[in-house]
């Protein structure tokens, strides 16, 4: 009689409790049904959730998990922790930050993998099974069946590298204070470096240039120029399309890459110049020197 | 024990009520000009606040120099005043008073590494600004939970940037947090319908209130909430004063 009581009880209180969570954090099976008509068109192929599911629990749903929250088996033990799918929060995209990503991009990130995650490119799929896995992984979040993704940055064509455009680039590094976080040589050692934390509260590295990594959301020009234009959403790393001009940006792309370890144009004209890294005790706007 | 079943039955009905009660109310015109005011206090020792070392970006540091900068969680004026307090209604309130958000435009600023106001209430769909007086670099960054149709963005405001100008989309008390400065902590408190923040003394007045029943409800980030009834009529401001206990 008196467990019963108990259970009464604690079943009212869990039910009160939870019924104004439900509709916010926990997702029914019934839900992620409903979703699973969820398709994404990535050029002319046209992914179907529902065609993902095979190849999802052979090579997904050990990270991901079942209900595609990242809680698989090996969440435990892999650091960066597997991506929540349901929040529909992602870091490589080519879209505002706030926003969706487009189904491009999702396919991308699978082709790409995530460089030191154990995220591996999953280059051997078919351009239809990354299209079936982009709609199953849509299909996990109600963001998806809500809203639409952003809408793409612009990137213009990339200029010549000059030595003007290097310097320049090094200027804006300095104005919006890059190295804040990734340090005045790209070393992953600015001021505010040790105490970063992802929306989690996980801990998180800031991008190191100088030790060959490739970037996590892609390493050509193109993908450096999105990255901070967009800022990668979860993570510290925030956007800086209204401070950066379009321009300039391309700037900013040559600098950084005279901080990383490859050869490049650009490093050596960096040499040629015997450019320096930026003076941090500068006022804001550093006069260009050098 | 078949007792204790339909109390739960009814202790069900009564959340679902309630629920209900915060969606459907009865229409109520909102040209009217009621007031709720009243004053917030804190009983007891107010915890302490922890000091905040900036030397890791002597900007920073430089600008609190001759002050000795501590976290804001709990902010207690001299005579008692809860400072940041939100209040705001909670129940009863339907109709023109919740679909015509408030159009003055509030502001965030980031001033001297620390946000100003502490906490920012604003209507849902409200404009509000991020601003930065700051000659050091910062992210704007909340953290809501997108479950709830508010979307986690996050941007940079390096010296002289531009405003940054958003909304958001649901009731939702927000935390905002800058990763370059880990010490930088705020919130957006979004709430439907009219709204009031405590002054350093522990004041507050929600005005554009049309006549009726209500329920007013007062947020504190650390301390939590407490409600209380209010009727609204005519020109005197209802009165709801709330008592945070310390712990």
């Amino acid at each position: 009689m008196r467990i019963t009581l108990h259970k009464s009880l604690l079943c009212t209180a869990a039910v009160v409790m939870v019924f104004p969570l439900a509709s916010l954090a926990q997702q029914t099976k019934a839900d992620f049904e409903a979703r699973i008509g969820m398709e994404s068109h990535i050029g002319h192929v046209t992914g179907h959730a529902k065609s993902a599911q095979y190849d999802y629990r052979r090579y997904c749903v050990g990270c991901h998990g079942d209900r595609g929250d990242g809680m698989g088996e090996n969440f435990p033990w892999v650091d960066p922790k597997p991506r929540d799918f349901q929040l529909g929060i992602f870091k490589c995209r080519s879209t505002p930050t706030g926003t969706l990503p487009t189904d491009q991009d999702l396919s991308d990130t699978i082709g790409r993998g995530l460089d030191r995650s154990n995220m591996p490119p999953w280059n051997v799929f078919t351009d239809q099974q990354k299209a079936d896995l982009v709609a199953w992984v849509k299909h996990f979040s109600p963001r998806f069946a809500s809203e639409k993704p952003g809408t793409p940055i612009q990137i213009p064509a990339e200029p010549e590298v000059t030595a003007d455009r290097i310097k320049a680039g090094r200027e804006v590094f300095a104005r919006v204070q890059c190295w804040k976080c990734h340090g005045v040589t790209g070393e992953a050692n600015g001021p505010s470096a040790s105490t970063l934390q992802d929306d989690l509260g996980r801990p998180i590295a800031a991008f190191n240039f100088t030790e060959g990594s490739r970037p996590k959301c892609g390493s050509s020009d193109q993908d450096l120029y999105r990255i901070f234009m967009t800022g990668l959403d979860g993570t510290p790393m925030p956007s800086f399309a209204d401070n950066i001009k379009p321009d300039e940006a391309w700037d900013l792309v040559f600098y950084l890459r005279t901080l990383m370890s490859e050869p490049s144009k650009e490093k050596a004209i960096a040499k040629q110049l015997g450019l320096k890294p930026v003076d941090t005790n500068a006022p804001a706007q550093p006069s260009g020197q050098q | 024990m078949k007792n204790l079943q339909k109390l739960a039955a009814v202790l069900m009905a009564v959340m679902v009520v309630l629920c209900g009660a915060l969606l459907l109310t009865h229409e109520v015109s909102a040209a009217s000009e009621g007031k709720i005011s009243g004053t917030v206090k804190y009983e007891g020792t107010p915890p302490h606040m922890r000091g905040i070392d900036m030397s890791k970006d002597p900007y920073c540091a430089k600008a609190n120099a001759s002050t000795s900068p501590h976290m804001e969680n709990v902010v207690v004026g001299s005579g008692g005043g809860l400072e940041n307090v939100v209040l705001y209604i909670s129940e009863g309130l339907s109709g023109a008073a919740l679909s015509q958000p408030a159009t003055n435009v509030p502001v965030f600023d980031q001033k001297n590494c620390e946000y100003t106001p502490h906490v920012l209430a604003m209507d849902v769909g409200q404009t509000f600004k991020v601003t930065t007086s700051d000659q050091t670099a910062h992210n704007i960054h909340p953290n809501p939970n997108p479950m709830t149709g508010n979307i986690p963005w996050n941007q940079s405001q390096p010296p002289g940037a531009p405003p940054v100008e958003k909304s958001w989309k649901a009731p939702e008390m927000i935390e905002v947090k800058c990763n370059i400065h880990p010490w930088m902590h705020g919130w957006f408190a979004v709430v439907k319908g009219p709204y009031a923040t405590t002054d350093a003394n522990g004041n507050y007045t929600i005005s554009n209130v049309p006549p009726g029943n209500y329920t007013v409800t007062a947020w504190q980030e650390t301390l939590g909430t407490q409600t209380a009834k209010v009727t609204v009529s005519g020109a005197a401001p209802a009165k709801a004063d709330f008592t945070f206990k310390g712990k």
